[in-house]
Parts: structure tokens; sequence; C-alpha cells
């Protein structure tokens, strides 16, 4: 692949200089002045506090650029037209995937663009279901589900890795299982014996959206591959906050989002190995994934143009690509070391305001800074109004995910999430705020 | 803050008025709000044109709570058509953007008034709505059902 063929604007990271900063907690990284909407205010004047980036991130200028520059100088329709905007347009949507494929440790034709990774799992799910229907030849029979088969998920997961099996479940007959969590919100790894010789598919998170709790990935691998089970990764949190290598992991599907990792809304990814991609049939069909058209029947293109059917989100792929490029400039271990900090200093924080009770790991190991906690006698949304008052931005609720949330023996919590760009003194802001919550309806 | 957070709605999100359950029910109504699972159940007897028991039980954030706390001692023992009419003046002045509305209505609404602010929030609008949308339900089921007047149902929380 060549180099993207359109000029951005170089904004590589900077490492905080050390001697200009006063202030008592030191960061590894200062990066908000690469992110124009961090500078804004709310709520009549006062600075933004952005603590959900577990829901979306920020962009940093260069993503906004490639993106721009991408519509002003190379917009045209994707592998097809022979003229020289299409080839770039091509060249700069296949460079993209290039990017990200070695931005997750695989190679460029196992990676899908999807809307989101909602629809990268569900292509999977329907993948398995096309398949119990028939389609996709001897090939896809690897697929089929009966009711003899078992589909095992967590309690920890997203509605997004739980809903679309549910009703892969409901439509083929298999039964759906699921691994509890630890009190600590982490997957039990001491209940992988609901893995079991009747498992097709385990599908897990790689670090929990509530509780931050990154998975010990392997071992669940390890055990569904005894069983000779796919495996099926939820990476939304991990690939942005963390060092990711799929293939090193061993898990045969992965799905994860752009807008969670610095890039564009409207762009997900799904990985999936070369030869279980090779064997999959579509789920969305159409335009641009198709060999040959005849009244009656179509053959299917190869892996991944064959799960591409429409018109592709162009600008977005290429906003990814420029979004992962920022993040290498960081470096993963680096950004990985920074957030760890911030984790934490939430947690230390956390501990010293009354009647708080954090869902999930209270040590920062192995878990990332996203920590949701529950505040006694007073409800997330009044959490949540109070510190936005304060220009202090938190999710509330269930965070799309209601089971983890009542094996807690909650029905919502408040969350804050850091990201790359979060400082100590945005900490240091979200802990003082969550004091006057406290105070306000004490 | 505290124009959103008026005295009368943290006092009433505290020590809540009509929480508990009817016997016999003439109408209920189970109403979620799924951005944050919040939910309520709204009961309502109705006997000669009026609101002659109501009760409700739920969880939710102080706004939810104290709109149901209120619209309890609102609308409780009240006549249907005055239900209505306060049900549709609160409606207005929750999605008025935090505006009060004409002198009269807002006199109509009494302590509801201070349920003003909520309208400047958007993501709090179904907060002070979910229980009056409740009541709506339970008295459409409720018209439907009865069928003359009978042993009234009684409070049982």
């Amino acid at each position: 692949m060549n180099s993207r063929p359109m000029a951005t604007i170089a904004s590589s990271p900077r490492l905080r200089r050390q001697s200009e900063d006063t202030h008592a907690v030191s960061d590894l990284l200062e990066l908000a002045n690469d992110f124009p909407l961090l500078s804004r205010t709310v709520r009549g004047g006062k600075p933004l506090v952005y603590l959900d980036t577990g829901a979306t991130s920020q962009k940093p200028e260069s993503v906004l650029a490639a993106e721009r520059t991408f519509n002003q100088t190379h917009n045209a329709a994707v592998h097809r037209g022979a003229h020289q905007i299409a080839e770039e347009a091509t060249e700069a949507f296949e460079a993209a995937r290039s990017g990200v494929a070695q931005f997750v440790g695989v190679d460029f034709d196992e990676i899908v663009w999807t809307k989101n990774a909602t629809e990268a799992l569900n292509l999977v799910t329907h993948g398995f279901l096309n398949a119990t229907l028939g389609r996709g030849g001897s090939e896809a029979s690897r697929y089929r589900l009966t009711s003899d088969d078992e589909i095992v998920v967590t309690e920890l997961e997203h509605h997004a890795n739980l809903v679309p099996w549910q009703e892969l479940a409901a439509k083929t007959g298999a039964r759906l299982r699921w691994i509890p969590v630890t009190e600590e919100g982490r997957i039990d790894l001491e209940q992988l014996d609901v893995i079991t010789e009747r498992t097709r598919v385990v599908a897990f998170t790689h670090a929990s959206n509530v509780t931050g709790a990154i998975t010990d990935v392997p071992r669940i691998v390890e055990r569904a591959q005894e069983v000779g089970a796919y495996t099926v990764l939820d990476a939304c949190q991990s690939a942005a906050h963390m060092p990711v290598d799929f293939h090193e992991l061993g898990i045969d599907f992965a799905a994860f989002s752009g807008h969670k990792m610095l890039g564009p809304t409207g762009v997900g990814v799904l990985y999936g190995r070369k030869d279980l991609l090779q064997a999959l049939p579509p789920f969305l069909t159409g335009g641009s994934m198709v060999e040959v058209v005849t009244m009656g029947e179509t053959t299917f293109m190869p892996p991944p143009q064959r799960f591409e059917a429409g018109t592709q989100m162009v600008a977005q792929t290429v906003g990814l690509h420029a979004a992962v490029d920022y993040l290498s400039g960081i470096g993963m271990g680096q950004l990985s070391a920074h957030e760890d900090h911030l984790a934490g200093l939430m947690l230390e924080g956390l501990s010293a305001v009354p009647g708080v009770r954090v869902l999930g790991p209270t040590g920062s190991e192995n878990r990332l800074a996203v920590v949701a906690f529950d505040v006694s006698g007073v409800h997330p949304h009044d959490v949540g109004q109070i510190l936005d008052d304060q220009g202090i931005a938190v999710r509330v609720g269930h965070h799309c995910a209601q089971p983890v949330h009542r094996a807690f023996g909650v029905h919502a919590s408040t969350r804050a999430s850091a990201g790359a760009y979060t400082t100590s003194r945005d900490i240091e802001t979200f802990i003082d705020g969550l004091h006057k919550v406290v105070r306000f309806f004490a | 803050m505290q124009q959103l957070y008026q005295q009368v709605i943290l006092d009433n999100s505290r020590a809540r008025s009509g929480e508990g359950e009817l016997t016999a029910p003439h109408g209920q109504s189970f109403q979620v709000n799924p951005t944050c699972g919040d939910e309520c159940t709204v009961q309502v007897a109705v006997e000669n044109n009026r609101v002659s028991h109501l009760a409700w039980t739920g969880r939710g954030c102080s706004i939810s709570q104290a709109s149901l706390s209120l619209m309890y001692e609102m609308v409780d023992g009240e006549q249907l058509e005055r239900v209505e009419l306060l049900g549709e003046t609160f409606r207005e002045l929750i999605h008025n953007r935090g505006h009060e509305l004409n002198p009269g209505k807002m006199e109509q609404l009494e302590d509801l008034s201070a349920f003003t602010g909520v309208g400047r929030y958007s993501a709090r609008v179904k907060c002070a709505l979910l229980g009056w949308m409740a009541l709506r339900d339970a008295l459409v089921q409720a018209q439907r059902s009865t069928s003359g007047p009978g042993q009234g149902p009684q409070t049982q929380a």
C-alpha cells in the first residue's frame, strides 16, 4: 500500500515539559491542547472536564484535519471508477485498513469496516445464523448451530455483545449460557467450566465499560480452544487504551469502534482470522460485495469486501487511520502507563468520598481508568447533574450493561472514564466536585 | 443548581407521599426510562369521575421521585377533568425549556411549579414526566375497566 495521498497536519503528541508544571501531581502526557473541543467551556463559562471517554472520545486536530482534507481533495467512491480521484480515495481507504490492521497486530485483509462495533458483532452472529440457514455452502457448515449447541457469554458484557447472541440463540435453538462476574467485577475464571464440549462460541469483553476490569484473555481462549469453540472479543474499551495484538491473543474475531479511540463516529472494525472470514457467509448484501449477479443468484467476493456492502464510510476510515497514527505516536505502552496513573488517582480520591462504593476492582492493577461507582442515597442522575453544573462530564445510567449492575445490586451508576488527554488536574476537579455532590444531598 | 433542585423537590424526594399498592386497582401502568433504568408503577381507582385512590411504587432520581410524590398529593381524590388538565399543564411546563407558564397556569400547578427549572435540562424531562406518563396510561385503563361504583380499593402500604 502506498502512503496516504493527503497531506495531514502533523500533530505529534507532545511529552509534558516537567519544568513548567508547578502542580503537585505530574502527568506522563499533556495532550489536551491537541483536542480542540477540550478548550470550550460549558454551563456558563466553566472549563470542561471531560470524563466520558468510555462513551465516546474527543478527537485530535490531526483526525479532524485528515477527514477534512480527504473530503476537500480526494473524495470519490472507492473500488470503482477509473478516474484519478477514485484511485486516490481507494488508496486512502485501503491504507487506512492497513494502518488499523498494523495497530492491532493483524493482516490487512483480516480487517472489515463496519458502521460501529455493534454492527461488527452482529455481522458475526448473522454469519452463524446464515450458515445455520444453509447459506455459504459446505465451507460455512462449521458455523451451523443446532439445539445441541451452546453459546457462552459473560455477565460483564455490554448489551452489544449480549443481545445479538441472545437473538442468535433464539433463532437457532442453541442454548445461551454465561460466565458470572466476581464480587470485584471481573469475569469469574473459576467458573470456566461453563464452557463445555457443547460450546460452539465464547463471546466476552477484553475490558469492561463498567468495572474497568481487564480480562485475562489467554485463559479464556485456552479453555475455548480445548473444546473447539470460537472466540469473539469485544475490544471497544481495550483497543483505545492499551497495546492490543489479536494474533498474539489467539482470538478468532474481535470488534471495536473508531469513535472510542479518538477517531470519527460511523466507522467500526471487525477483525476475523483469515480462514474464518473466508468461510463466513455475508451479513449485509448488495452492491460492492459481489462477483457475478444474475437474476437468480449471486456469487460473493472474498473477504473483506464480502462484508462491506454498499457505499463505504471512506472519510471516517481515513479519520480512524489518523487516530491510530496519533495513538501510535504516543505509544500505547506510554498511554497505558499514563492512564494507570489516572486510575490510581481516581480510586484513591473516590475512597475518601463518604458513601461512595466503587463497582469494580479497587486496585489499579489489570484495570482501565474507567470507574463506575454508587453514591449512597444519591441517584446517579442527581450525581451527574451536580457534576455537570461544575463543568464535569460523566456518564450516568446503566452504561448499556444492565446485567452487571444487577450483579452489584444497583440499577444504575455514575461512571468517570479517562482518555489520553485526561490530566491529574481533571481527576482532582472531579473528586472535589463529587465531595460537593455529597454535601448537596446530605 | 438551586433553581433545579428546589427545596420542595428535595423534600419530596426524601419524604415521599403516596408510595404503596392498591389491593384492587381499576387501572395501573408500569413505565421505565430506558436511559437510566428508572421505573415506576402507578395504580388508580376511579369512582364518580374522581381519582378516588392513587398509589405508586418505583425507584429513580430525586426529580422522578419528587414528581411522583407531588403527583399523588395533587391528584389523589381529585376530579378526573381537573387531573387531566393538571397533567397537560405540567407537561407544558416541563417542555417549556425552563421558562414559567402564564400566571394562571403557574397558580394551577401549585407546588408542581417547583419543576420549572427541569425544562432547562433535556436529559431530565423524562424524569419529571415518568410518573405522569404512568398516570395517564393507568387512567385510560381504569376508564376501560370500571363498571359502576363498587367496593373502593384500599391502600395497602
